[in-house]
């Protein structure tokens, strides 16, 4: 055991660094690079923390606990386990920050804190399907029996996603279409984009970190448990 | 034995036992027709609110009527040892999976076409030409509906807090199942033609699909201990 401990806390501590250190420029792109917007002033760069935690969440965090969820049925491979817990806590994290700053985007643009538009109403549904998941996770003791059954119930609320986004979507939508994955000519500032680009890649990097962090632990608490 | 005979014998078994003791469906008969006292009660007599509220009532009503019918789907299996009797059958487990979904389908169906009557007689809604129209919309509805919550009854069936599970899990997977439900409803309440609605009833029948599916590949996990 000893013998390889050293080289993954090496690495996990240079990727918190590494994510400190993009965080760091995405802080700084988003408050100072990237241009004060025209009409919703700097009230905007709030986006530079809201959008990269959705896309972090919802495109990243849940797909891996499909992947991971899948690879565990096919495998039993406890740490296929463990990535599919560990990514949805930090997701479910993720989403949370991107809901909250959300509103408090949504105060002053919108003029209200909630309302059920398309896309707030479909973050809130993926934050609940797998608050679920988390809990029931915690309702189970036995561990291989957590893993199985959260397996199955992860790969349910993950293929959901798809459902719920057009369900949602053609139930209504409200919220300006995304400024970034979009075709077509570019209509934001360069220097936005950027400032978005980077700050993205910091919320990956700290997604990464964690993940491999709560990996370890979980790991750890298995064969202390075992 | 042929993966269809397997199905079957569950379904039968199932059924023949409901016809005996009536238990879960005169209990969600009932139940149902709480729940229609308690949407009175709450909206109070203003038809014209009542009617625009009706599709989303009627599948409120279809979804608590399934919570607690499906959350027993498999509880009367821990009975006698049942459970063992089931994993011991030979073959492809998935068919235990496709035989309950079979039964809760059934059930729940018989339920809300009860319930869709009551309603129609409760609040005097004319409901007779929209029938051909709510049956299909009821029947993709209800199989997305019963194919996660079969699976999800075999979970929480042998978790301590069952009763507060079951919906909690169930509930959030099955929002697109009840938002397209709901649409469709309106619209087969409206008169409207189903073409109107086609791209809900697309996404049912996918969301189906892709349910049972992912339902019979992942049941065998749910039962080994």
């Amino acid at each position: 055991m000893g013998c390889h401990v050293g080289a993954p806390h090496v690495m996990s501590r240079a990727l918190g660094w590494l994510a400190v250190l993009v965080l760091g420029a995405g802080l700084v792109m988003g408050l100072g690079v990237a241009p004060r917007e025209v009409i919703q002033g700097n009230v905007q760069r709030i986006m530079y923390l809201h959008v990269p935690a959705v896309i972090v969440a919802q495109y990243v965090a849940f797909a891996i606990v499909f992947m991971a969820s899948i690879v565990y049925l096919w495998r039993r491979s406890e740490t296929a386990d463990a990535v599919a817990h560990a990514s949805a806590e930090v997701g479910v994290v993720f989403m949370g920050v991107a809901i909250a700053t959300g509103a408090i985007w949504g105060k002053p643009t919108w003029g209200t804190w909630w309302t059920w538009d398309a896309r707030l109403t479909s973050a809130a549904v993926l934050f609940v399907m797998f608050l679920g998941y988390l809990l029931l996770r915690g309702m189970i003791e036995d561990r291989e029996r957590a893993a199985r059954y959260s397996a199955v119930v992860g790969i349910f609320a993950s293929l959901n996603v798809v459902f719920v986004h057009f369900s949602v979507y053609w139930w209504r939508t409200l919220h300006q279409p995304p400024s970034l994955l979009r075709p077509g000519p570019a209509t934001v500032s360069p220097s936005i984009r950027w400032a978005l680009l980077v700050n993205i890649v910091a919320f990956a990097l700290l997604y990464v970190y964690l993940v491999t962090k709560r990996v370890r632990l979980l790991r750890r608490e298995a064969e202390l448990g075992a | 034995m042929t993966y269809a005979r397997r199905a079957w014998i569950v379904l039968w078994k199932d059924v023949v036992t409901e016809r005996r003791s009536k238990e879960t469906l005169n209990a969600l008969v009932f139940f149902s027709l709480l729940l229609l006292f308690i949407f009175q009660f709450t909206l109070g007599d203003d038809r014209e609110r009542l009617v625009a509220a009706l599709p989303g009532l009627l599948w409120l009503g279809f979804v608590l009527s399934g919570l607690v019918g499906l959350g027993r789907t498999f509880l009367t299996e821990r009975e006698n040892d049942c459970w063992d009797g089931l994993l011991l059958a030979p073959g492809d487990k998935s068919a235990i999976y496709l035989g309950k979904v079979a039964g809760n389908l059934a059930l729940m169906l018989v339920v809300e076409a009860i319930l869709l009557a009551l309603f129609a007689l409760f609040f005097n809604v004319d409901i007779g030409r929209a029938v051909p129209a709510l049956s299909l919309v009821l029947l993709l509805g209800t199989v997305g509906f019963a194919a996660v919550g079969t699976l999800f009854a075999a979970i929480t069936a042998h978790v301590r807090a069952r009763e507060l599970l079951f919906p909690v899990l169930l509930l959030p997977v099955e929002v697109p199942v009840l938002l397209a439900s709901v649409k469709a409803t309106e619209a087969a309440l409206a008169g409207e033609p189903l073409s109107a609605v086609a791209h809900w009833l697309k996404l049912l029948v996918a969301a189906d699909v892709v349910y049972l599916v992912a339902g019979l590949l992942t049941f065998d996990a749910l039962l080994e201990g």
